[in-house]
């Protein structure tokens, strides 16, 4: 197995359940909770190595990732005391469990085979040296290992609970009348977070695992309708970031985790710009083409009353300057709407006639 | 007197004191396009109170928001006082509905009121003693003396209205701008409210009010506006009440609502 | 103990890192208030780690260790953040949250891939932007302290100016906009004022967790009053004094990074302001619960 194949992997392992659980956080509007939960998971990580010996790398995986769930607890408690509003809420809970953990990290640095570092941009550069090897037989790369425990209990989640997670997402009154209890549900997708972020931990560190949940996701959102699509594209769209990024930081010689994040950003910005239904050039687009009919629509409604007028007197009456009413009325003119006399003034053809009857109807 | 300069860039402007009130001609606005008034054209005499019916999305908040140059119309004018809003802002109070703020705020009722003042103050200068008063003098008005330093989070949701209906009152306005003012108050405040409406009147100023109780409206107002996106009917209460106009704005369960 | 405490008081090297985190205390906790307020706490969390590709940029055009340049282009690279974000959010249908999260993790992703590229031209220089990720109070020199001081200041001085117009802004929006006053650009001064709170704490508590300083001082002072000037005096007092506290403590030792010792410090004074606060303390209320429940108990019994 080639170094790179091993990394490549491992990134594609770390986008696939990121994408499948974060479009439910964006959908959700939990983005900065996913945030959150990334940052704060790392005093559970500090602990979790300080019990390596005694422990497996899952047992690791599920004691730190209580502390993930920990975090949506105390948001929850927090916020619900009405002393603190939720974004603050947030903010105070992620900080000062990641201070714990950066604390932590360094005073018992000799202890610890961790750096500030390593928190910042994990090791995905190592993810080939570091083979899992059980009563001595080499199993292959660790975070296939790790990592493919978390794919599949992620994408495990998102099938089993599909359904429910719809519904609780798009109705939660819905789901507490189905009886879907979406209170389980919500911390069911809190705990599959917070594994999914101390898994890729050693991969991409605890802040650009956010990139991976909350880029991929919003970029389906500006490409698709539908829920099944939006998590396929998702997948996708963090696939090919992870792919690309590391090609990236293999030319330039950078940060592979950090090209990765660099990546998927410049994906989603090439969603926002120039998505067909949801980019701004095409909302512009939309926009503009609406207006030009909004104001015809006005200027023929206008005509309809006072039958014949001058572009002076539609001016006055629709309250627009002179070269609104002249631009207007000129792509009025050459869509036969209006006709213009020989004396200035404005009439409605049939054309126009017909369409201020219908812009009236569709408006009754 | 020594000149202070004014939020807003355009020059204040001396009204003529017989101008109308409110004036709105071929009103047309939309939210990305989408038409939320239409073609609505109605003016308000001065001294009158004027209640703005219609279902929900019918265009009534949206109208104050044009009204007050928040949001461009597509076509049409609306004039104040015969100017621009712009330019008679001065002469116009405003009252927005209570929960598009969050009451949790630090800060008392009589700090609230005092912001009425802001507009008159100006850039930098603080109010002082004689705002004080004025502020003080106002929350009176609505029977609200009593609690002046109270958290405004404290106050029911009826003395939380009349808080803000005290801040419109130390705007000394000509022209009142009231979104749903009656919204969720108890009938205390609502009595009080109505109490303070007709002195407003009765000082020959001019309330125009977003209302969504079609049982009060005939009591409470002199001129109704019915809005569905088009204007239904405007005039006095006797006229445009009726039993066709509000099936007209709410389709036939209006009916059943204005028999009540 | 003795010994300590003196050369607390009178070492300059102590002196300057007491009184650089005493500025960013207050400059933090003064403009957290309103950041708090208007619900945008999260909005300081990701313009802070959007600081980190301005400081890389600048650092590899000058290759300057002077404070001043650095920290410009940190605010040059937050407020570009801050400005993706509103364009993101009026010109898509992506939500606030969504925005901020991605603009938090890509640009510090981008910071990321230059701090690497910084690595290979050599390492000499590179020591100076370590700081910047977990904060280093025991590397502020005094022209530090005289930019964030300078920097601080100005800010603050607006906020005095304008303090009457952000009061109004925060409280209500819409009428503050119908008395005439520019709401948007007002809006703009004040998230530019939060981004210079930012770069002003960054070199002491690192970009990642600078928005504890915007936050948590400010959620602890409301607790303690309900009156807005009260609320950004006890606000500034919390946030320099968990600043001065957390850095002399981390000047005692080795391997003690600054910013997660100040954080950890101010939400011990939140947890405490949350329990004991005057105005809102759970303690009190929970106790007048009790009495109260105990009340109607024997008045039903009389």
């Amino acid at each position: 197995m080639s170094a790179g194949f091993v990394i490549i992997v491992t990134g594609i392992l770390v986008a696939v359940p990121c994408a499948v659980l974060g479009t439910l956080l964006v959908l959700r509007q939990m983005a900065m909770v996913g945030d959150a939960i990334s940052h704060a998971v790392l005093p559970g990580i500090v602990l979790a190595f300080f019990l390596s010996g005694s422990l497996g790398p899952l047992a690791a995986l599920v004691g730190a990732g209580a502390f993930g769930l920990l975090t949506a607890v105390f948001i929850e408690a927090l916020r619900s005391t009405g002393r603190v509003k939720e974004d603050s809420s947030i903010g105070i809970v992620f900080t000062a469990l990641f201070a714990l953990g950066a604390f932590l990290i360094s005073r018992y640095a000799g202890n610890v085979h961790l750096d500030l570092e390593h928190v910042l941009y994990g090791e995905i550069a190592f993810a080939p040296l570091n083979t899992l090897v059980v009563g001595g037989v080499d199993l292959g790369p660790r975070t296939f290992w790790t990592l493919g425990i978390v794919t599949v209990l992620a994408l495990g989640l998102v099938l089993l609970l599909y359904k429910e997670l719809k519904v609780s997402t798009f109705d939660p009154g819905l789901a507490v009348a189905l009886g879907l209890a979406p209170g389980v549900v919500h911390y069911l997708l809190m705990g599959a977070v917070s594994v999914t972020v101390v898994g890729a931990f050693d991969a991409v560190g605890a802040i650009l695992v956010v990139a991976f949940l909350i880029a991929p996701p919003a970029t389906a959102y500006l490409l698709t309708e539908r829920l099944s699509y939006m998590m396929v594209l998702a997948v996708a769209v963090g696939v090919v970031s992870a792919v690309a990024g590391y090609y990236l930081a293999y030319a330039a010689n950078v940060s592979i985790a950090g090209a990765m994040a660099v990546a998927a950003g410049a994906l989603f910005a090439t969603a926002v710009l120039a998505s067909p239904t949801h980019g701004v050039l095409a909302n512009a687009a939309r926009r503009r083409r609406n207006r030009r009919s909004f104001a015809r629509g006005l200027l023929l409604a206008g005509l309809s009353r006072s039958r014949r007028s001058t572009e002076h007197d539609l001016a006055h009456h629709l309250g627009w300057d002179g070269e609104r009413v002249s631009t207007v009325l000129r792509a009025a003119r050459s869509g036969g709407f209006v006709l213009q006399t020989g004396n200035g003034e404005v009439v409605l053809t049939r054309k126009g006639q017909e369409a201020v009857e219908n812009l009236s109807r569709a408006l009754r | 007197m020594k000149p202070v300069l004014k939020p807003g860039r355009e020059r204040a402007a001396v009204v003529a004191p017989d101008a109308t009130p409110l004036e709105v001609r071929g009103l047309t606005a939309a939210y990305r396009e989408k038409p939320v008034l239409w073609d609505v054209s109605f003016h308000v005499p001065e001294g009158q109170l004027v209640g703005i019916i219609g279902p929900n999305g019918a265009g009534k908040t949206t109208l104050l928001k044009v009204v007050m140059g928040l949001m461009q119309p597509a076509a049409g004018r609306v004039r104040v006082f015969g100017q621009s809003f712009q330019k008679a802002r001065r002469y116009v109070g405003y009252v927005p509905q209570r929960g598009s703020v969050d009451w949790d705020f630090p800060t008392d009722a009589l700090d609230v009121v005092q912001m009425g003042l802001y507009g008159k103050l100006g850039w930098f200068r603080r109010p002082g003693k004689k705002e004080r008063r004025v502020a003080e003098e106002c929350l009176e008005k609505v029977g609200m003396g009593a609690f002046a330093h109270r958290q405004i989070s404290q106050l029911s949701g009826g003395q939380q209205q009349r808080v803000f209906l005290a801040r419109a009152l130390a705007q000394d306005a000509r022209l009142y701008l009231m979104d749903e003012p009656f919204a969720g108050v108890d009938y205390t405040t609502e009595r009080a409210i109505v109490g303070l409406l007709r002195e407003l009147k009765a000082q020959g100023r001019t309330v125009v009010a977003v209302h969504h109780d079609l049982g009060t409206a005939a009591e409470y107002f002199d001129r109704i506006v019915i809005l569905n996106r088009h204007l239904i009917a405007e005039g006095p209460v006797g006229r445009a009440l009726t039993r066709e106009n509000l099936e007209a704005a709410y389709g036939g369960s209006g009916a059943f609502i204005g028999d009540r | 103990m003795f010994e300590v405490l003196s050369a607390v008081l009178f070492d300059y090297t102590v002196r300057n890192i007491a009184l650089g985190s005493a500025i960013l205390g207050v400059a933090g906790g003064v403009l957290g208030c309103f950041a708090v307020l208007r619900r945008q706490s999260l909005l300081g969390d990701a313009l802070a780690h959007a600081t980190l590709p301005g400081i890389c940029v600048v650092f590899m055009l000058t290759q300057t260790r002077v404070s001043l340049w650095l920290l410009l282009g940190a605010g040059l690279s937050a407020w570009l953040g801050a400005l993706a974000i509103l364009a993101v959010v009026r010109g898509t249908r992506i939500k606030q949250d969504a925005a901020l999260g991605i603009v938090l993790s890509v640009f510090f992703g981008a910071g990321v891939v230059l701090l690497t590229l910084i690595q290979q031209t050599g390492a000499a220089g590179q020591s100076g932007i370590d700081r910047f990720l977990f904060g280093q109070a025991a590397s502020l020199i005094r022209s530090d302290v005289i930019t964030m001081g300078a920097l601080a200041g100005a800010a603050l001085l607006v906020v005095g100016v304008f303090y009457k117009e952000f009061k109004l802004l925060t409280f209500d929006g819409p009428f503050a906009a119908s008395l005439g006053f520019p709401v948007r650009a007002l809006d703009v001064l004040l998230t530019s004022l939060i981004v210079v709170a930012v770069i002003v704490g960054i070199q002491a508590v690192g970009v990642i967790l600078m928005a504890a300083m915007l936050i948590t001082p400010a959620a602890a002072a409301r607790q303690w009053t309900d009156r807005l000037p009260a609320m950004i005096l006890i606000s500034a007092l919390f946030g320099a004094g968990s600043g001065v506290a957390g850095a002399l403590v981390s000047a005692l030792g080795p391997n003690l990074p600054t910013g997660p010792l100040i954080v950890l410090i101010a939400t011990g004074v939140f947890l405490l302001s949350l329990l004991f606060g005057a105005s809102r303390g759970l303690l009190w209320s929970q106790l007048r619960e009790r009495r109260n429940r105990a009340a109607a108990l024997s008045g039903g019994g009389a």
